[in-house]
């Protein structure tokens, strides 16, 4: 072992500077305050620099993450962000929603013997020493190519796409059904998560590059696919995502005061209610708060309400902590913010008062058994107790399936049962002819990074079967 | 910026807003709606088209002042613009030749018949519109419907105007003189949407009502918009806004309707406040 790497091992991971939980509860600020300069580049020092890294693989978008780290020790920071958005173009935001925990600090060497390197927080350091240095830099553009493509969704996944493109040269628009570019990422995921600054600054960047934004266009209403690629475009992909709310299908579940984490958070991200009455649209503040689900976006939810003034927020969930889908930072930011647990517990029934507003929420415990397809163990119902849960409000964040709108408007283009776009996993091409997609519209709601790289491969793909050459200069084969 | 190219008072309280708005008068057909948002601290609210041009490339928008943002709207005119507007919304109307159609609006139900009621006809109905308002002066679109409708008839509450009485009593005195009737659609006020379906229940007409529920995202991708017909649970943005009004809960659409009554009382005397201070004052 070299000298470097015992240094390593006794460095501490630096840890992430945040808000007290006791005055975040109560704001939608950003809860990580991220790195000082001084803490990244203690952080980098820990960094193994291995010769044969396995941090790269477990990326999704291959981030050559030793070479970055590299800069940072050198404090060249600038430099450190060009290397991340060779293959990222959205470091500020992955550096703050991606689960680098099973990802890249999943693999990282230093982990073995002690905590990963945070590469995570090293990612959105750099990001934001860029961005607020005010030294984004643009990168080359190739001449015009004479190609258009239209791109159909804007978050994750079509910003990425639309980025890599438009550097090659494309004529690029995207087509969002909201007022706002981003998708998930400003009317799902918190300002307290992802500031929607750092969004704004990312589609403005992409529009400085001459990507083109058409908000307020509904693929599927206003135009369809096939006018798209009647029209003049030559290529379309489609990254609408998993934009449509699963509910828990049990009585009651239409009186007022009950939301899909879609409207909750739409209303609260995209709209500000939480800045009601300045901005006009209004929310429900709940004094008791009920959340069904165990991800990411009840975490989001049951923490968004706490800072909505609630007295009592509770998560209901079927399994154990164990089982929850939710990144293990975000169920600690709400364990410690005083979200409460209820575990082992699935809702039965919504009851109402007499104005239609839901009063309580019966349930009824939990066991759990062998494990399913997912490997989760199987929650059991326990026959013969239930239990009434008071509340006033609930928000039902138990998944999203795929919204027909652009599907079920498209001819000839093959959906599997559930219906998600079926697309080759590795090219994003479809069943359709100069049609690609990616991102949760075809696998489902999974994660931002894993749409950014399904968003990268489709562009790749594209650039092969229009011959355009990549940026490394090697004509792409097709 | 959706441009505002027009602006027409109808009736106390009733505005007329025409909007340049091409990509949607060219896709527009009966029956669909637009969301709109005036500016950035603006709610999302779905409004129906009353009528659009596709030559000059704009929309009508017939709407009531009766919150915080419609009354914003109706101070919008000629050199003021939307921030944004999606549309063409929801599903268009079924048009197909029924026979005899009925239209019934109550209210500031009637710019959304008109488009309707026009395509019925174009499709070779024999049409009748019967339409109502409290008084008089609130009657809206007379001419327009006229002119798309065999037969109008008018009733108002206080009978100042045609009939004396509400719309869903002529429709009752035409069913029981046992005048054919093959399709009705009504759009109004819920109670009235309620009592015209309970009327054509026994005769086993086919009655579609307009829902106007709570809307966000007009997509199919928030739920907020939920009704109940036969039952079941639909989305009036993507799977209406018609349906049978003979399934429809509409005990559940005005609780719903309801849900926001206390901030939306707070938002319009916020407003009001604005109005009366002194102008230039900036916005908090």
């Amino acid at each position: 072992m070299t000298a470097d790497a015992k240094r390593a091992k006794t460095l501490p991971r630096q840890p992430m500077p945040e808000q007290a939980p006791c005055e975040r509860a109560h704001n939608f600020r950003e809860v990580a305050l991220g790195y000082t300069a001084e803490l990244a580049c203690r952080e980098a020092a820990r960094c193994l620099q291995c010769k044969k890294p396995k941090c790269i693989q477990a990326c999704p978008v291959e981030v050559d993450i030793p070479q970055f780290i590299a800069r940072i020790r050198e404090k060249d920071f600038l430099g450190a962000a060009r290397i991340l958005k060779e293959k990222n173009s959205l470091p500020a935001i992955a550096g703050r929603v991606c689960p680098q925990e099973s990802q890249c600090e999943s693999a990282c060497i230093l982990g073995k013997k002690a905590e990963p390197c945070a590469i995570g927080r090293l990612e959105r350091f750099v990001a934001d020493y860029e961005r607020n240095a005010g030294k984004v830099q643009l990168p080359k553009i190739a001449p015009p190519v004479g190609l258009r493509v239209g791109v159909i969704g804007s978050g994750p996944a079509g910003l990425t796409l639309a980025g890599e493109l438009v550097k090659h040269g494309f004529s690029v628009t995207v087509f969002e059904a909201l007022h706002e570019p981003g998708g998930v990422l400003v009317y799902g995921i918190p300002e307290f998560r992802l500031p929607k600054d750092i969004v704004k600054a990312e589609v403005d960047y992409l529009r400085r590059l001459g990507v083109e934004f058409k908000p307020n266009y509904v693929i599927g209403k206003v135009a369809t696919v096939d006018d798209l690629l009647q029209s003049g475009c030559d290529a379309v992909f489609i990254g609408t995502g998993a934009g449509a709310p699963l509910f828990l299908n049990i009585p009651g579940e239409n009186l007022c005061g009950i939301y899909s984490a879609n409207e909750y958070l739409t209303r609260s991200n995209l709209m500000k209610a939480y800045r009601f009455p300045d901005y006009s649209t209004p929310i429900a503040r709940g004094k008791k708060v009920a959340v069904f689900g165990g991800g990411n976006v009840a975490m989001d939810s049951a923490r968004t309400a706490l800072r909505l003034g609630a007295e009592e927020v509770t998560v209901i969930y079927r399994r154990t902590k164990t089982e929850m889908p939710a990144r293990a930072e975000e169920l600690h930011h709400a364990e410690e913010e005083g979200v409460r647990f209820q575990l082992l517990t699935a809702p039965m029934a919504f009851l109402g008062n007499e104005g239609g507003w839901v009063r309580a929420v019966r349930c009824n415990p939990m066991r759990l058994g062998e494990a399913d397809a997912t490997g989760r163990r199987r929650p059991i119902l326990i026959e013969g107790e239930t239990l009434d849960i008071e509340i006033d409000t609930a928000i039902v964040a138990i998944g999203n399936r795929s919204n027909p709108l652009v599907p079920s408007t498209t001819a000839q283009l093959d959906l599997n049962r559930w219906g998600n776009i079926v697309a080759d996993p590795d090219t994003g091409k479809t069943s359709r002819d100069r049609v690609w997609a990616g991102g949760d519209i075809v696998t489902g709601a999974a994660t931002v990074i894993l749409a950014m790289g399904a968003g990268r491969k489709a562009a790749l793909d594209i650039l092969r079967t229009f011959g355009v050459a990549t940026a490394d200069g090697v004509p792409a084969v097709a | 910026m959706y441009q505002v190219v027009a602006r027409e008072r109808l009736a106390p309280g009733i505005v007329s807003l025409r909007i340049l708005a091409p990509d949607v008068a060219r896709t527009h057909k009966a029956g669909q709606f637009v969301i709109l948002r005036i500016d950035e601290f603006g709610e999302r609210i779905p409004l129906t088209v009353a009528d659009k041009d596709p030559g000059t490339g704009t929309i009508t928008l017939i709407f009531q002042e009766v919150g915080k943002t419609t009354y914003e709207l109706a101070e919008l005119g000629p050199g003021s613009a939307l921030l944004d507007l999606a549309g063409p919304l929801g599903r268009p109307t079924e048009v197909e030749k029924f026979g005899t159609t009925v239209s019934i609006g109550g209210g500031i139900g009637i710019p959304l018949l008109y488009p309707i009621t026009k395509a019925f006809r174009e499709a070779g109905n024999h049409v009748i519109s019967i339409l109502g308002a409290r008084t008089k002066g609130l009657l809206v679109l007379e001419r327009e419907m006229g002119a798309v409708s065999h037969v109008l008839r008018i009733c108002t509450d206080d009978g100042s105007y045609g009939i004396h009485g509400f719309v869903t009593q002529e429709l009752e005195r035409m069913l029981k003189r046992g005048d054919p009737v093959d399709r009705v659609l009504g759009v109004g006020p819920v109670p009235m949407m309620r009592v015209l379906c309970e009327l054509t229940r026994p005769y086993g007409i086919k009655t579609l009502v307009s829902l106007n529920p709570i809307m966000v995202d007009g997509t199919g991708m928030c739920g907020a918009c939920r009704c109940e017909v036969d039952g079941k649970t639909v989305y009036a943005c993507v799977d209406g806004p018609e349906f049978d009004g003979h399934q429809v809960n509409f005990d559940l659409l005005m609780k719903r309707l309801s849900m926001y009554k206390g901030q939306e009382l707070i938002s319009l005397e916020k407003h009001k406040e604005r109005m009366r201070a002194p102008s230039g004052e900036a916005r908090s």
